[in-house]
């Protein structure tokens, strides 16, 4: 697959380019390091389901999933944050289960159907947890929130299924979808804007429509 | 990352074999602490072995009436089965006071037990450390050394065991099922599972290379009050400073493993022998022989206090 797309002038490329000019100096005056031998790529067969389409890809066994959706298959909803699992901004679902995916390697997910935010709702579509997200003003830069929304769609589902967490008084009572289960659930996702009280109130409105 | 070749295992043994025999190779689960430590090149296998697709991902009731746990049973699986939840309630809440919903959701039991440190001076590669390069150092010892470890230490490294669900099942007796690459199998108490860090810290558990992990059994449930309570320093998704996993009984007798402040799972048995006589007593056989550094000895104070509150809460 090619590399380079053509990409409208967004936000995004805007701000690649800024980046680029930016760090120019930087690498001017730094010394080029003495090329290190690495041994050589390995390369390994892919195919995985990503939002209802069969997918086919050629990747390095190093890629990550997230690596894979974004830069192989142009999905760029779903964002990289810290690279390392403790932002929650990489947060997809996977086979019905949310996950970072900045941890897992496109190669562990042979036949896996996995869901981005591109594939819960589209502008004209949006999911209920999309909606209600808009109307109760839960994101400010809206960096975090797709993943803040699949992971508010994952944490709706864990309570339906009984999955106990911290907060949950009874661990054989089934837990209900409180304000402070949102929160404990909640807890793998940070959002620097502080959106957090907002969040919680658009996935109380979505789990008192399901109820 | 550097470069790796990947495979998916087709059997117990034949992966165990594998990894024995070709050099660089580690296993893969879950995923979620070791790509973490890849991207930092403080692992750098040159050749993974998945091992997701080997089943060992069921937990099923033992003739003793106990619990084998599947080496794949995912964190969020065994917190939710309802035989953990209400016979081994100490389990279930221990696993739900750790990580995220999404790490629990891939993080596996296996991988639970044998993930490593997170001591600041373990990731910065930039510092001398002597689990991650032995015989350059230990940083944390004389740096910022907080969060570390209070016994069971040594003069080589200070560094904790980051697991809540190692803890419990400590508490709880639990023993490790393996396969040798030999192909032959042994049941290790998980009380003997994790090595103290002596002078060769980089040494981390009993496991022979290649070993591999199949299963984790209980025993038969021993009644009582469970309760886990973790102190950290925010509410949710971080490492515990002290963590108290007990089994009380109504005549106040009991068990107690603590996290947070040792290599292992910390655990005397003789200790509890002074549970009827409450925290004091028990702390002081607990934490005999710590060697705190100026910036931790607080923990002692706060496993007491700790152990102090959860055994007023099984009363309760």
């Amino acid at each position: 697959m090619d590399g380079i797309h053509d990409l409208e002038l967004s936000r995004r490329g805007m701000m690649i380019g800024t980046a680029a000019t930016a760090a120019l100096p930087t690498i001017a005056m730094a010394e080029a390091p003495p090329p290190r031998p690495q041994p050589a790529p390995s390369m390994a067969q892919v195919s995985l389901e990503v939002n209802g389409k069969p997918q086919q890809l050629e990747l390095d066994t190093r890629t990550t999933l997230l690596d894979t959706l974004r830069e192989h298959l142009q999905l760029t909803g779903t964002k990289k944050g810290c690279d390392h699992g403790q932002c929650g901004a990489c947060t997809v679902i996977v086979n019905g289960r949310r996950i970072n995916s900045c941890l897992t390697l496109a190669v562990m997910h042979q036949g896996d159907k996995v869901t981005t935010i591109e594939g819960l709702g589209t502008p004209d579509h949006l999911h209920p947890m999309q909606a209600a997200f808009i109307k109760h003003d839960g994101y400010q830069c809206g960096y975090c929130t797709p993943g803040q929304i699949c992971s508010a769609v994952s944490v709706l589902n864990e309570i339906k299924e009984g999955v106990p967490s911290h907060v949950s008084a009874s661990l054989t009572d089934a837990p209900q979808p409180t304000n402070m289960e949102m929160r404990e659930r909640m807890s793998g996702n940070i959002c620097r804007c502080g959106a957090y009280s907002n969040i919680a109130e658009a996935m109380a409105e979505v789990a008192g429509a399901q109820a | 990352m550097k470069p790796f070749t990947y495979e998916r295992a087709t059997s117990v043994k034949d992966a165990a074999a594998k990894a024995a025999h070709t050099p660089g190779t580690k296993f893969i689960a879950g995923g979620t602490n070791l790509l973490d430590l890849m991207k930092l090149q403080i692992e750098t296998p040159a050749h993974l072995i998945d091992v997701n697709g080997l089943g060992l991902d069921a937990i099923d009731a033992t003739p003793e009436g106990g619990l084998r746990i599947g080496a794949l049973v995912r964190n969020t699986d065994l917190a939710s089965d309802m035989r953990v939840r209400r016979d081994y309630g100490l389990l279930s809440r221990a696993l739900v006071a750790g990580a995220s919903g999404q790490l629990r959701n891939k993080a596996t039991t296996a991988g639970n037990l044998l993930q490593r440190t997170r001591c600041p001076y373990f990731y910065d590669t930039n510092q001398p450390c002597n689990k991650r390069q032995p015989g350059s150092g230990c940083a944390a010892i004389g740096g910022f050394s907080r969060p570390l470890g209070v016994i069971g230490t040594s003069e080589a490294c200070i560094a904790t065991h980051p697991s809540d669900m190692a803890v419990a099942m400590r508490a709880l007796d639990a023993t490790v099922e393996t396969v040798k690459p030999d192909g032959t199998t042994r049941a290790i108490p998980i009380a003997q599972l994790h090595r103290l860090p002596g002078t060769t810290p980089h040494i981390e558990t009993a496991l022979e290379h290649g070993e591999f992990i199949t299963a984790v059994t209980l025993p038969k449930p021993i009644g009582g009050t469970h309760i886990y309570h973790k102190v950290r320093d925010r509410a949710s998704y971080a490492f515990a400073l002290v963590s108290i996993a007990a089994v009380i009984q109504k005549d106040g007798t009991g068990r107690v493993a603590v996290g947070g402040i040792a290599p292992r799972p910390w655990r005397v048995e003789a200790a509890e022998a002074a549970m009827p006589r409450g925290a004091t007593a028990v702390a002081k056989g607990l934490l005999a022989g710590a060697k705190p550094t100026h910036e931790n000895a607080f923990k002692l104070t706060l496993v007491e206090r700790t152990l102090a509150g959860v055994m007023a809460e099984a009363r309760a």
